[in-house]
């Protein structure tokens, strides 16, 4: 399994921080959200947006980026700390 | 440079803390220290709660890459990393960062460039609950500025 970790206000929309997704083969991260929009189009356009980062096993990627199963794939909206 | 990050899931003490980061200085000859905390009110009245997110391991690997790049443009003996994740209150603090050096300018200056880098770049998510029901807060235009002062 694959580990989806949706932080933010994408985990609110996402219904919680992480989601197992089964892979039986590479996928990149944006056919990872095409599979999302087939159930949830609210989440998947949010991740689709433009200042939506994402992190394969903690390493920023673009979405062409392969994740395979064991993966974790993160959705990083615009951070603030302090 | 002695460096130390802590990502506290419960309140921390910012004297004892100060007093811990001033007991392994040798040669340092300025202290500087920020420390902030959560405002009890927002542009929409009053606020209750807030509510801190962290990525465990990617956001401690780049406050430590933000440090080695302080250390990299400052001559720093020491430098501290605390900021708080989970629910806090207002006036609780929320982040503590210090720095040591021989002379004050680097400290100054080393402090600012760490909180810019915690306030809009470091992997922390900020959800505020008050007046104005509840937020995902995102950095102000200010903040992205403050932070661009150091690219290049």
């Amino acid at each position: 399994m694959a580990t989806l970790l949706f932080f933010g206000r994408l985990g609110d929309l996402a219904g919680g921080v992480e989601r197992a997704l089964g892979l039986s083969t590479a996928l990149s991260v944006a056919d990872v959200i095409g599979i999302i929009e087939q159930s949830d189009r609210l989440l998947a356009s949010a991740l689709a947006e433009e200042r939506v980062r994402y992190a394969i096993n903690g390493t920023i990627v673009d979405g062409e980026a392969l994740i395979e199963d064991e993966d974790e794939l993160a959705f990083l909206p615009p951070v603030s700390g302090g | 440079m002695r460096e130390r990050i802590r990502i506290a899931s419960a309140p921390f003490d910012p004297e004892e803390e100060m007093v811990r980061f001033r007991a392994q200085l040798a040669d340092a000859g300025a202290v500087v220290s920020f420390l902030g905390l959560v405002r009890a009110r927002n542009a929409a009245g009053a606020v209750t709660a807030l509510s801190l997110q962290h990525y465990p391991g990617m956001t401690e690997r780049d406050i430590g890459d933000a440090l080695n790049e302080a250390a990299s443009r400052w001559a720093l003996e020491a430098a501290l990393v605390i900021h708080r994740i989970g629910d806090l209150a207002p006036a609780e603090p929320i982040v503590l960062v210090a720095t040591a050096s021989k002379h004050r300018r680097a400290a100054f200056e080393a402090a600012d460039f760490l909180m810019d880098h915690l306030k809009c770049r470091a992997l922390f998510w900020k959800c505020e609950t008050g007046e104005g029901g509840r937020s995902w807060i995102e950095p102000r235009t200010d903040d992205y500025a403050d932070a661009a002062r150091w690219d290049g």
